[in-house]
């Protein structure tokens, strides 16, 4: 099976060995996320799976800019095939980037919305800033940038605490894309939101790609993740182990990687039985794999040795009899 | 084991969330509540948890009816219900770490004789490790903040478990091991349980029988 994932063009953003380290007091440093490397091709959807705690929004975060004073990055995250994002600087992130490049659709969408004021009021503000739209032409851009994000002309003069979860998710993803940002960035998009409606917003971004823009959809909801995307990216303890075709991942063969396996089979639609034991702390991973102590297949090499991110799959023990894409792992 | 009568509730008399709605929860059953959210089950799981009046209605517990409720319920009661809620950040006190938190219902009913053991053996239940009992809230993950809140709604070792929505933050594993927990606790107390929920393939795999939000109102219209 090989992945019909990568159209031959270049990659709207391509992340490499990506690391994230905070400095605690007491010099107790928090690898929140190591060796991170993907890609996500125009066009396509990836979801970044894993739960909380497993430095996913951190790398979010490292993506935008947005990390504290006392994080520190290695490696890179290309965008476009032009702007780092790991060196670019605050000024051109804030400038050019986010809003521009990256349309951020936000993991509570009520917190994000200003809540004083209305809702077309901060779209008509987000055209004139983003997109150079003026005066009189204002007011016919605000209702297209609504009815692309399906947000009801009945609804705009509200604000935002008047608005049901939905509508306000659909609210933010308004705004998220009126910057015609060639990469959407969804964090945790569905949280607290009923089925239908982690349905419903899913599918409207999806729907985004459609027009060959990248999605990036960070979540630890895996029916939501099956639901809209082409490729799975697993994190666990601040690293991705598996990266998979997401039909490949949720129907046959299944997840490569025994904590993937797990994670799908604890779902009550499937096995409803937990992983045993919880993540180890990110500023004190064991010298080995950081899945060991709750792995079925472990064996003195894990608990010695990290595996290396190879053929999409971290894992001394991978599972044989299937060919994997080595995409990911050009340069393991 | 819990009877709902139709219960009125809310928080503005004139527009209550809860209307007229009737539920019923027998000894050691496990009844799963679904519902869209704001629709108001969670005002309803929380006249059941004893912590809101509500305006209309009837409420028995163990067949004894309820009369109070927060500060007036008398302790017989309050001490029957564990209540769990969707957001443990909410709900956890920040200044405290996990094990007071678990330990501060055995010391407000003044039995703080039984804290060290009962603290340890609920903190093996739940999966926590002497180490992080020695944690504040902050210095946690949601999940494991959250298996300190289900380890609090037991020590006190209750016939009726409330969930409400106790999993819609958490991963698929952490999802299934509290549930698992509720389980084991359930089957060696026979304590009944509540579980209101918006998934319905959660629910249905969790409980005995799971009642749809609306379907009780039907059963049950306003009769003015
Ligand atoms: S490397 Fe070893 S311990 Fe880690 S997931 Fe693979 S088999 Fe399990």
């Amino acid at each position: 099976m090989t992945a019909d994932r990568a159209p031959d063009t270049a990659p709207v953003l391509d992340v490499r060995d990506l690391s994230v380290r905070f400095r605690m007091r007491g010099g107790n440093d928090i690898a929140a996320v190591s060796g991170a490397r993907f890609s996500v091709a125009p066009g396509e959807c990836l979801a970044l799976v894993g739960e909380s705690g497993c430095g996913k929004s951190v790398l979010a975060s490292a993506l935008l800019g947005l990390l504290p004073a006392n994080a520190a990055t290695t490696g890179s995250a290309v965008l476009g095939g032009d702007t780092d994002l790991l060196t670019a600087g605050e000024r051109t992130l804030a400038r050019t980037v986010r809003g521009r490049r990256i349309g951020l659709v936000p993991q509570s969408p009520a917190a994000h919305l200003t809540p004083v004021r209305t809702v077309r009021a901060q779209l008509e503000e987000a055209l004139r800033e983003l997109t150079g739209v003026r005066g009189s032409d204002l007011p016919k851009a605000a209702l297209a940038a609504a009815a692309r994000a399906s947000f009801p002309e009945g609804h705009l003069d509200r604000y935002p605490h008047e608005l049901s979860g939905g509508l306000a998710q659909r609210a933010a993803t308004a705004l998220a894309l009126i910057g015609d940002a060639p990469l959407l960035l969804a964090d945790e998009p569905t949280t607290g939101l009923d089925r239908d409606l982690v349905e419903r917003t899913v599918d409207e971004l999806r729907r985004h790609t459609d027009t060959g823009r990248a999605l990036l959809i960070i979540t630890h909801d895996l029916a939501a993740a099956e639901r809209v995307a082409d490729r799975v990216a697993v994190m666990y303890a601040g690293r991705i182990v598996e990266i998979a075709d997401a039909e490949d991942f949720f129907q046959a063969p299944g997840p490569r990687h025994p904590y993937a396996r797990g994670l799908l089979a604890a779902l009550p639609e499937r096995d409803f039985a937990p992983i045993p034991g919880m993540p180890p702390e990110l500023g004190a991973l064991p010298e080995g794999c950081a899945f060991a102590a709750r792995c079925g297949h472990a064996d003195d090499r894990c608990t010695a040795e990290r595996p290396a991110f190879r053929a999409d799959l971290a894992c001394h023990h991978a599972p044989t009899g299937r060919t994997h894409p080595l995409k990911e792992a050009a340069d393991a | 084991m819990l009877e709902l009568t139709r219960i009125t509730a809310g928080y503005d008399r004139r527009d209550p969330v809860v209307r007229e709605v009737s539920l019923s929860v027998a000894a050691g059953e496990a009844v799963g509540l679904l519902g869209p959210s704001g629709c108001g089950k969670s005002t309803l799981a929380r006249v059941a948890a004893l912590l809101h009046r509500p305006d209309a209605g009837t409420m028995t517990l163990d067949g004894a009816v309820v009369r109070g409720w927060r500060h007036r319920a008398p302790r017989e009661q309050r001490t029957a219900v564990g209540v769990v809620f969707q957001q443990p950040r909410l709900s956890a006190d920040p200044r405290i770490g996990l094990r007071e938190l678990i330990a501060q219902p055995l010391r407000a009913t003044g039995r703080r004789r039984e804290v060290p053991e009962r603290v340890a053996e609920l903190a093996r239940l739940v999966g926590l490790s002497d180490e992080l009992l020695e944690r504040r809230p902050h210095a946690v993950s949601d999940g494991q903040l959250q298996r300190a809140c289900l380890a609090r709604a037991l020590v006190l070792r209750p016939r009726l478990l409330i969930c409400d929505e106790m999993t819609a933050m958490l991963d698929a594993s952490t999802t299934a091991a509290l549930v698992a927990v509720v389980e084991r606790y359930r089957a060696e107390s026979g304590a009944a349980l509540l579980a209101v929920g918006h998934d319905r393939v959660l629910l249905e795999r969790w409980c005995d029988r799971t009642v749809r939000w609306g379907e009780h109102h039907a059963e049950h219209a306003p009769t003015g």
